[in-house]
């Protein structure tokens, strides 16, 4: 898997953040937009496009978009 | 996994019933409004009431289906009641229905305690029961929750509602197999819990006390909270292969089942859901929207308040399934063959 497909998966996901403001140094959790409702469309993109289980954990330890690109990475 | 097949029983009836209190969904939360909530659940009312418990609406529900069937009390040989939100701790609930009832003392009581599976649960074991039976007949199941506010603040996500299931075995009969494929990941035991009041952390002077929980929300020892993520990541994964697995064991192309009755978790969760199952809209109804997530009672309630026109005097193929707190899960497959549907009560 790509870096730079998940940040635009990742992106994809935000309603209200623009897709330039997402880098794979963001750390997500201080996005204006996110909460616990963002986390759960990333959950599902995940489990979609990579056939992965995130659990709320995975979510809460990754600081940045790379952080979580790992993980994922980590369970394939 | 566990796997079961039923032959000769048929599912007979479904009701039930809601508190006529509607409560409209609102934010209490300052990290999203109102309508990203409701976008994100589909919840835009629920029904609550601090007057009933899930054994009241559970009652006036058999009430209703052993009126319309036209069946005896005294003709029913299994009582199941599940909930989480029992009477007492003990006796069990189904014990205290069963006097309220009036069944006779040779029928079988016990209780589940199980939430969103629970249905499935509730009607596997009581099918499993019929047919090991010596005749046995007649299964009532019970299912639902209504956390009095004694316990639980109004939720926004959870509606209240009891309903009762009305299930037959006739070895003679001739009706098409019934499936269940149920399953359980204690693992995750806490992902859904309310920590206090049993053995493990009995009451004390400071079950009370409020804690902040992982979502940053204020909650006493015997309120329940839930690891939001884990669960939509259970769900999400669990159920499409619950029924793909159901489907292959038993045989059969699940898109030839007319309607897809899933435990009404949240919009966001059923839509992930219904979309890796690659199913239209229109064979998965939802009741989530003005009933909220009923727990035990979603599925029937769903089939209640969705279908019970397109059921009316016909034959459809269902399969419901529902997954959630224990984690535990279970799919069932069956037909809904002139099935009694009375209309939803409400007290």
């Amino acid at each position: 898997m790509e870096l730079q497909e998940f940040i635009a998966n990742f992106a994809a996901q935000m309603d209200e953040t623009d897709p330039s403001e997402i880098t794979a140094s963001t750390a997500f959790h201080d996005l204006e937009e996110w909460s616990s409702l963002s986390a759960l469309s990333i959950i599902a993109m995940v489990d979609e496009e990579y056939d992965v289980t995130l659990r709320g954990d995975d979510m809460k330890n990754a600081v940045t978009v790379e952080d979580l690109f790992n993980t994922v990475k980590s369970k394939l | 996994m566990a796997f079961l097949r039923f032959n000769g029983i048929r599912v007979a009836g479904v009701a039930a019933c809601v508190p006529e209190h509607v409560e409209p969904t609102v934010s209490t939360s300052t990290a999203y409004d109102r309508e990203a909530y409701m976008a994100t659940t589909g919840i835009i009312e629920k029904r609550w009431s601090n007057e009933f418990t899930a054994s009241d609406l559970c009652q006036a529900a058999a009430e209703k289906l052993l009126e319309e069937l036209s069946w005896e009390r005294d003709s029913i040989d299994v009582l199941i009641f599940i909930s989480q939100t029992p009477d007492y701790i003990l006796p069990a609930t189904s014990c205290v229905l069963h006097g309220k009832l009036g069944f006779r003392k040779g029928c079988m009581c016990q209780d589940i305690s199980l939430g969103c599976s629970g249905w499935v649960y509730g009607v596997t074991t009581a099918m499993s029961l019929l047919q090991s039976g010596v005749g046995m007949r007649r299964a009532i199941v019970l299912s639902g929750d209504a956390r009095k506010a004694a316990y639980e603040e109004p939720d926004q996500l959870f509606g209240y509602a009891g309903t009762a299931t009305a299930i037959e075995f006739d070895p003679d009969a001739v009706t098409s197999p019934i499936y269940s494929e149920v399953g359980t990941d204690g693992t995750g035991y806490d992902a859904i819990i309310r920590p206090q009041g049993g053995t493990r952390n009995p009451i004390d002077e400071h079950t009370f006390d409020l804690v902040e929980c992982e979502d940053g929300r204020m909650r006493h020892g015997m309120q329940t909270r839930m690891k939001g993520m884990d669960v939509f990541a259970f769900g999400i994964t669990t159920a499409p292969k619950s029924i793909k697995q159901l489907a292959k064991t038993a045989g059969f192309d699940y898109q030839d089942y007319d309607y897809f009755l899933f435990h009404q978790a949240n919009r966001k969760m059923n839509e992930v859901i219904r979309t890796k199952l690659k199913l239209p809209e229109d064979k998965v109804p939802y009741s989530m929207t003005y009933f909220g997530n009923t727990s035990s009672a979603s599925i029937p309630l769903t089939l209640v308040t969705q279908l019970r026109d397109k059921l009316t005097g016909t034959c459809a193929r269902l399969i419901g399934c529902g997954f959630g707190v224990g984690l535990s899960w279970g799919t069932i497959a069956f037909e809904a063959d002139h099935i009694v549907v009375p209309e939803l009560i409400e007290l």
